[in-house]
């Protein structure tokens, strides 16, 4: 296969999370913010800016700050490299490159959800935005079902590796922006607005139902910790993501021959990963922890585009 | 104008009367099937078009960036007699253009035995002087041609254009086809179609043996500017059904003269380039320092045999509409008879009396920039307004050099699908033609270009102009017939 396309289908996995992932972001903090006062709704959304490090891009705007400005800014933003429209831009420039690479169903997915979203002016209200937000979601769930039925072979794993190392990203950025609210039993927490707060957390990634049914002790901030670093059976946890990363590696380094440095540092998180557990982490310090890992999953992007030479 | 017109199924009669010998079983089938049927059957193609994403880019059109060609499912029919002329006609000209590029780029016998005048191929723009001396494998270098024919009687054909450097339109050749298929199956039983799917075959196996030899399977790739070019569909489409990689510049890299694709797997050395782009865009040491598109080393590659460019740099030099009204004198030079296919009447307006002629004659002349494409800087003179003209004239005494004129012709027609029913639109033709060490093959079809506008005779497809299928009728079993 050609590096470029390679490329390509690497962006199309990391483009097409983010965009999923902003999209849940979205829809979290607008419960949030419906539940708390409407003078914690800006703070409310400077934290989900926090979160996907959008901030500095919206100060850059000039605008006023506010709920509406916030919910446009990360949805449709021409301005933000990271809304959900200039990641599905990308994803399906992506995959236009690379069409000779993907299955028809995953290009239709892509450029379905590019098509929703494409001539979108406003956010519009609130009501507007979740039928938007619901919308793409079904969009996403479509890519994901399509990537499930492609060939196993370099197309699909250099998407899916795409796919990990930006949910691992994301996943980590979430809890550091987040990790004040986590901390162990015993600190000043535990008021509603925190229970809320967690409660967002497993929203965004799509894991309420998942909590409930693997920490039926109720909801703590540590045990939210634990699923989203820990629970290798949560899809979205850094523990899934590492022990994934492992297996496409080995996977396509059998077929093409080619292993090394990416293969190691895999392995090697996995193994951080494996051996520790919340309350070390918490010892250490999740911040530290966290920023590290994110680090490390960025070292690891690299790894494996020089590996498969398309950096 | 349509009026007038020579139409490929009535003939020169009256419509809807009697069809032209041989066609009776198309006018049968017209008449057989409903309107609302063949709508219907129209918008399934349009659908499926869409949704399979064949669709071509407008230049200078951002946001409908991406169109499909509308595509009409009335056939264009030649009979078996009709394309054995062409065919004979268009690879004794494509044999001419090839021996005509060598011999510029070697010997110059023509100049020098002052057929064609040296400024005329020398001073060209197009003409490549840093390929000069080096001769491709088998001294090819017009692997790939697409010859514009126009009609206007029953055996009246006119080249209209060579395109001999990037001739696109071959992907719609296979898919109306394959839309046909599906579509109207019937007219598959009426009429013997001559099949036109061996295209990517033929067409890997050409640029197979025309790789440098070198004792092992070559490796060929499919060169683009990459998918945001107009005809990106298409190269996707070749590059997938030849089983090639479909590369753009940045992906090759030359390395003491040898060409080498980066992969997953390494370097992987590359033998035959069928590229897609211009010359202007191969190899910026050679040809545009200032541009980053391209493969640095390209040319020194070429140039040292290692690599083989399909077609070879500098073909443009035989598509130049002033070497155009050569073309008959060069047929003749090189294939010691008279041109098969005529070409179409030509003033080149460099020459001070056929401007007098031209200026004194605007409003029936069709006048096209020498370097046009496109349906672009093309004055039309019976369709245009008397300011578009004046402007035109002004353009014209300005840069006489920049122009050629030909007469208005009288394109045939063919009975087309539009809101007002069945009508007869305008079309021209476009047929490949592939050249190999030991043949030149014209697959048996090719694509018909119609143009939509009642009256129109534009054909480009940017310029509102669909396309069609074009049966070649097998000589064993000509129009079987139905009841």
């Amino acid at each position: 296969m050609l590096s470029r396309t390679a490329t390509n289908l690497f962006w199309i996995g990391r483009y097409m999370e983010r965009a999923e992932f902003t999209t849940s972001l979205v829809e979290a903090t607008i419960r949030l913010d419906s539940l708390g006062t409407r003078a914690e709704s800006d703070q409310t959304w400077r934290s989900a800016l926090a979160v996907v490090g959008a901030m500095p891009g919206f100060e850059a705007t000039q605008e006023n700050f506010g709920a509406f400005a916030a919910r446009r800014y990360l949805t449709l933003s021409d301005a933000n490299d990271g809304s959900v429209r200039s990641c599905l831009a990308r994803a399906r420039d992506n995959a236009r490159a690379a069409r000779n690479a993907l299955s028809r169903e995953v290009w239709e997915a892509i450029n379905r959800a590019w098509l929703t979203i494409r001539g979108r002016a406003s956010p519009g209200g609130t009501q507007a935005t979740l039928t938007l937000v619901d919308a793409l979601k079904a969009e996403a769930r479509g890519f994901e079902g399509a990537l499930t039925r492609m060939l196993r072979a370099e197309a699909y794993w250099f998407i899916r590796l795409g796919t990990l190392i930006e949910r691992a990203d994301n996943t980590a950025r979430l809890l550091d922006v987040k990790y004040y609210l986590l901390l162990p039993e015993g600190e000043q927490v535990g008021g509603t607005l925190d229970r809320d707060q967690w409660d967002t957390i497993l929203h965004i990634v799509s894991a309420r139902l998942a909590y409930r049914l693997l920490y039926p002790q109720g909801l703590a901030p540590w045990w939210v910790a634990d699923l989203l670093v820990f629970r290798r059976e949560l899809p979205r946890s850094l523990h899934f993501c590492a022990a994934e990363t492992v297996e496409l590696l080995a996977e396509c380094g059998a077929r093409t021959g080619r292993q090394g440095e990416a293969d190691r540092l895999a392995r090697q998180r996995l193994t951080a990963v494996e051996g520790d557990d919340i309350d070390a982490l918490f010892q250490r310090g999740l911040h530290e922890w966290l920023q590290r890992f994110v680090r490390e999953n960025n070292a690891l992007g690299a790894a494996i585009a020089h590996q498969f030479r398309f950096a | 104008m349509a009026g007038a017109a020579f139409d490929e199924l009535w003939g020169g009669g009256r419509r809807n009367a009697a069809a032209r010998e041989g066609f009776e079983a198309l006018a049968g089938w017209l008449k057989a099937t409903p309107p609302a049927e063949l709508d219907r059957r129209q918008q399934t193609a349009e659908a499926a078009f869409r949704q399979m994403g064949i669709t071509f880019n407008v230049y200078g059109d951002e946001e409908a960036a991406e169109r499909i060609i509308p595509f009409d499912i009335i056939p264009r029919i030649f009979a078996a007699a009709e394309w054995r002329r062409l065919s004979e006609g268009l690879e004794q000209r494509v044999r001419a253009i090839n021996a005509f590029v060598d011999d510029v780029y070697g010997a110059r016998r023509i100049i020098a035995d002052g057929v064609v005048p040296a400024d005329v191929v020398l001073a060209n723009p197009r003409f490549c002087a840093g390929v000069a001396g080096a001769r491709p494998p088998h001294g090819i270098y017009t692997h790939i041609c697409g010859i514009d024919i126009v009609r206007t009687g029953p055996d009246e054909f006119y080249v209209l254009e060579d395109n001999v450097r990037t001739p696109s339109g071959v992907s719609y050749m296979l898919e109306n086809r394959e839309a046909m298929l599906r579509l109207c199956p019937e007219l598959f039983e009426i009429f013997a179609v001559e099949p036109v799917d061996s295209y990517p075959e033929l067409l890997h196996e050409t640029l197979f043996a025309a790789a440098p030899h070198r004792g092992r399977e070559p490796v060929c790739v499919l060169l683009t500017p990459g998918h945001h070019n107009s005809a990106f569909y298409e190269h996707s489409f070749l590059a997938d059904n030849m089983g090639i990689e479909l590369v753009e510049g940045r992906d090759l890299e030359v390395d003491d003269d040898v060409v080498w694709m980066r992969t997953t797997e390494g370097r992987v050395r590359v033998d035959v380039i069928y590229r897609r782009v211009d010359d202007a865009f191969l190899d910026p040491l050679v040809f545009r320092p200032d541009s980053m598109l391209g493969v640095p080393g390209l040319i020194a590659a070429y140039l040292a045999g290692n690599v083989t460019i399909a077609n070879a740099p500098g073909t443009g030099i035989a598509d130049d509409k002033a070497i155009y009204s050569y073309m008959p004198q060069i047929v003749r030079y090189y294939a010691g008879e008279d041109a098969k296919l005529p070409n179409v009447e030509t003033w080149c307006c460099r020459d001070p009396s056929a401007l007098k002629y031209v200026l004194d004659h605007l409003p029936e002349l069709v006048v096209k920039l020498v370097d046009g494409s496109g349906g672009y800087g093309m004055l039309v003179g019976p369709a245009s307004t008397h300011k578009q003209i004046e402007d035109f004239r002004a353009a014209l005494v300005a840069e006489p050099h920049r122009y050629i004129a030909q007469p208005t012709l009288a394109l045939s027609t063919v009975p087309t699908i539009t809101a007002k029913g069945i009508v007869p639109r305008h079309v021209d033709f476009r047929p490949f033609v592939l050249s190999g060490p030991d043949r030149v093959v014209t697959v048996p079809g090719g694509l018909t270009r119609v143009a939509l506008r009642e009256g129109s005779l534009v054909v480009n497809s940017s310029q509102g102009g669909g396309t069609k299928d074009s049966f070649i009728l097998a000589d064993a079993a000509p129009g079987r017939t139905t009841g």
